[in-house]
């Protein structure tokens, strides 16, 4: 085989061997599609999904960054190739007044894998996730025939969410969001409990369009630092400029990760934050922590980490306190904390949001009792109703999949008419039995 | 595929459902395997097996699997391959045998525990290697570098198949496949059963408890219990009287 190539997830557990191939014009994807062998092919954004949906042992990979055109933006639309980077998008975009609808804490992202896994950010309550954005994506299918799918089209929501399975998308239409500066006006409340993060962030959501909350989950009560943001227009920019851009909460250790050296920074993150605080700050800070540091993720070092997002619905607070509360008896320390109250779903079969409440975390794959912890946790959010984040997973019980995700049955039935010869193929698809 | 932990999810038991073989998977199934395939002889022991396994979790399939018949390994194991990838492959076929120097004997002998774990082996390795993931796991024996006079037969055979699989490392290295050769003392099964056991024996759950370890750390020979491995060192008859 050429080009081998070992390949993992953000997260850099699981790492396996396959062909790499960066096609740099949609007419190569076609034949690779029609010879493609039993091991098949998935499509590879900037490798940003925790665990193992951009991997395929034995098989073809596709590193689509090479497809990275831009379409001129038309009344607020814009049509760009799979492999564009949100980061990209942004440079080129915001000084024309536009914004992308969706972008998640860190802007290296492609708009393929944004569709992929139906990426969801900060204003998920106001606005939805990314695939609710798009109003149109071409899908190269196991056929090798490029179809444009609507969302009148049922297949555009078995790939919204689809983890790349559906086939290569290999271009979407984008409506954008208008925006008048590049500065973001954010609200920073401290609380001293988890009830007191909910209660807060839950009012955060009427007045906000951007919300999210940090929480301390070493801290006995689970404090937290509450976020609700805007953009800035340009007479309130002005007139906040003379107070400066303070730091916010923006913490990343680069030291020894462990429960103590956590708990330290931690203690000091929440007291050094302001009880309560108006900032004007530009876009990347308030919305890219995860970009701050380059290659973060190897601060964990050579066996990486394991993220878990989850969701339960809203009603199902006992779950969410219960969770946290297990996850600080068992110390096993998660860096970075997040809490987010979800609006509706998209309607994606595979999609993760639906309206509750998502936290997510990171641990050190090494902790100790971990793969024990989190297939606990998995039991209660299934339980509750709630399910976990396909682009973080990494260990999920397969077994677990049907009850978090009722269409999966559908999905997995569309998925073999759609590809009877299994051309699209992942780690993720075979681990979780998709 | 193995998640984050390193867990297997599929499992492959060649030579059937021997003391260790059935230790290991029960130990398996307890964490992430869902899908085990019993390769042996059909027997109520197979069966008995297939029910214990099911019992604590795991999908189940059986194929009919004879270490003599080396002409139908490539088809039988290439189909449970067909099926879906094989995280953990367990090639345990063994035949003790008797010291009697009756030349068919040895040959069965021979056959077992060398060439049908070895054709085995290869139609797995091969399959591995195409999926670019997965471990093998071979059976060999303390005995393969120690033959006494009461197993030298067996000895001999698993001396073969104990080289083939270390070279079969050393082949497939680089390739995502993870062999490792488990040498264990003399375990108390219902294959010793009757015969005394020597000053160290150990029991199919230790030499579970190692090959998970081994499957965890990667590691390439595992000796059972762990000391054997430096025992060896000190002259044959010394350790004959030890390990039996």
């Amino acid at each position: 085989m050429a080009n081998k190539t070992i390949l993992t997830g953000w997260g850099r557990t699981s790492p396996s061997v396959a062909e790499l191939l960066r096609p740099g014009a949609e007419a190569e994807l076609t034949p690779l599609v029609l010879a493609s062998g039993g091991r098949g092919m998935i499509a590879r954004g900037l490798g940003r999904s925790y665990g193992d949906p951009a991997q395929n042992a034995g098989g073809l990979v596709l590193d689509m960054t090479g497809l990275a055109a831009i379409g001129p933006v038309r009344d607020g639309y814009v049509t760009v190739e799979a492999g564009v980077s949100l980061h990209r998008l942004m440079r080129e975009l915001v000084p024309e007044g536009w914004f992308p609808p969706v972008t998640p804490a860190t802007r290296q992202v492609t708009v393929g894998g944004a569709v992929a896994a139906d990426i969801h950010g900060r204003n998920h309550h106001a606005d939805g996730s990314f695939g609710g954005h798009v109003t149109a994506l071409d899908l190269l299918g196991a056929d090798g025939v490029t179809r444009t799918l609507t969302p009148a089209d049922p297949d555009f929501w078995a790939t919204v969410g689809g983890m790349g399975l559906t086939g290569v998308i290999t271009k979407a239409t984008i409506r954008l969001t208008p925006i008048e500066t590049s500065r973001m006006i954010v609200n920073t409340w401290k609380c001293p409990d988890l009830e007191s993060v909910m209660t807060r962030l839950t009012q955060a959501d009427l007045a906000h369009r951007y919300t999210a909350a940090w929480v301390d989950c070493l801290s006995r009560q689970g404090r937290g630092v509450v976020e609700g943001a805007d953009h800035a227009r340009q007479g309130a920019a002005r007139s906040f400029r003379a107070r400066g851009f303070e730091s916010g909460p923006g913490f990343l250790p680069v030291g020894l990760l462990n429960r103590h050296t956590m708990g330290l920074v931690n203690r000091g993150l929440y007291t050094t934050t302001k009880r309560e605080s108006v900032q004007v700050r530009p876009l990347a800070s308030f919305f890219h922590p995860l970009d701050r540091v380059g290659h973060w993720n190897r601060l964990y070092g050579p066996r990486g980490l394991v993220q878990y997002q989850f969701v339960v619905p809203l009603g199902a607070e006992q779950t969410l306190m219960k969770i946290v509360e297990r996850i600080r008896r068992s110390h096993a320390a998660s860096f970075q904390t997040v809490l987010k109250r979800f609006g509706p779903g998209s309607g994606g079969w595979l999609s993760f949001p639906t309206p509750g409440w998502s936290l997510a975390l990171d641990f050190p794959t090494t902790t100790k009792g971990l793969a024990w912890l989190l297939d606990r946790l998995d039991e209660l959010v299934a339980e509750a109703g709630g399910r976990v984040y396909l682009a973080k997973d990494s260990r999920l019980r397969p077994e677990l999949l049907p009850v978090m995700y009722p269409a999966l049955t559908a999905f997995r039935e569309r998925r073999r008419e759609l590809d009877p010869r299994l051309v699209f193929q992942s780690d993720l698809a075979r681990r979780l039995s998709l | 595929m193995k998640n984050a932990f390193g867990e297997p999810q599929s499992l492959l038991l060649v030579g059937g459902a021997s003391d260790i073989a059935m230790a290991t998977a029960m130990r398996l199934v307890r964490r992430r395997v869902r899908r085990v395939i019993l390769a042996g002889r059909p027997s109520p022991a197979r069966e008995a097996a297939a029910i214990r396994l099911a019992e604590a979790g795991a999908t189940v399939e059986t194929a009919d699997f004879d270490a003599f018949r080396v002409e139908e390994h490539a088809k039988v194991i290439g189909d449970v391959f067909a099926e879906g990838d094989v995280d953990v492959a367990l090639v345990a076929c063994g035949l003790l045998g008797d010291a009697d120097l009756d030349p068919l004997k040895a040959a069965d002998v021979a056959m077992v525990n060398y060439v049908g774990a070895m054709t085995a082996a290869i139609v797995c390795a091969d399959a591995m290697r195409r999926q670019t993931h997965g471990a093998l796991v071979v059976f060999s024996s303390v005995s393969a570098g120690r033959p006494s006079a009461a197993d030298f037969l067996y000895a001999s055979a698993k001396s073969g198949l104990d080289a083939f699989a270390r070279g079969l490392t050393e082949a497939l290295r680089g390739s995502g496949v993870h062999v490792m050769v488990v040498r264990p003392g003399f375990v108390r099964t219902r294959l010793t059963r009757g015969v005394t056991p020597p000053a160290i024996a150990t029991s199919p759950e230790t030499v579970a408890g190692a090959v998970l370890d081994g499957l965890r750390a990667k590691s390439e020979v595992v000796w059972v219990p762990g000391i054997l491995g430096q025992l060896t060192r000190l002259p044959g008859s010394i350790v004959r009287r030890i390990t039996g």
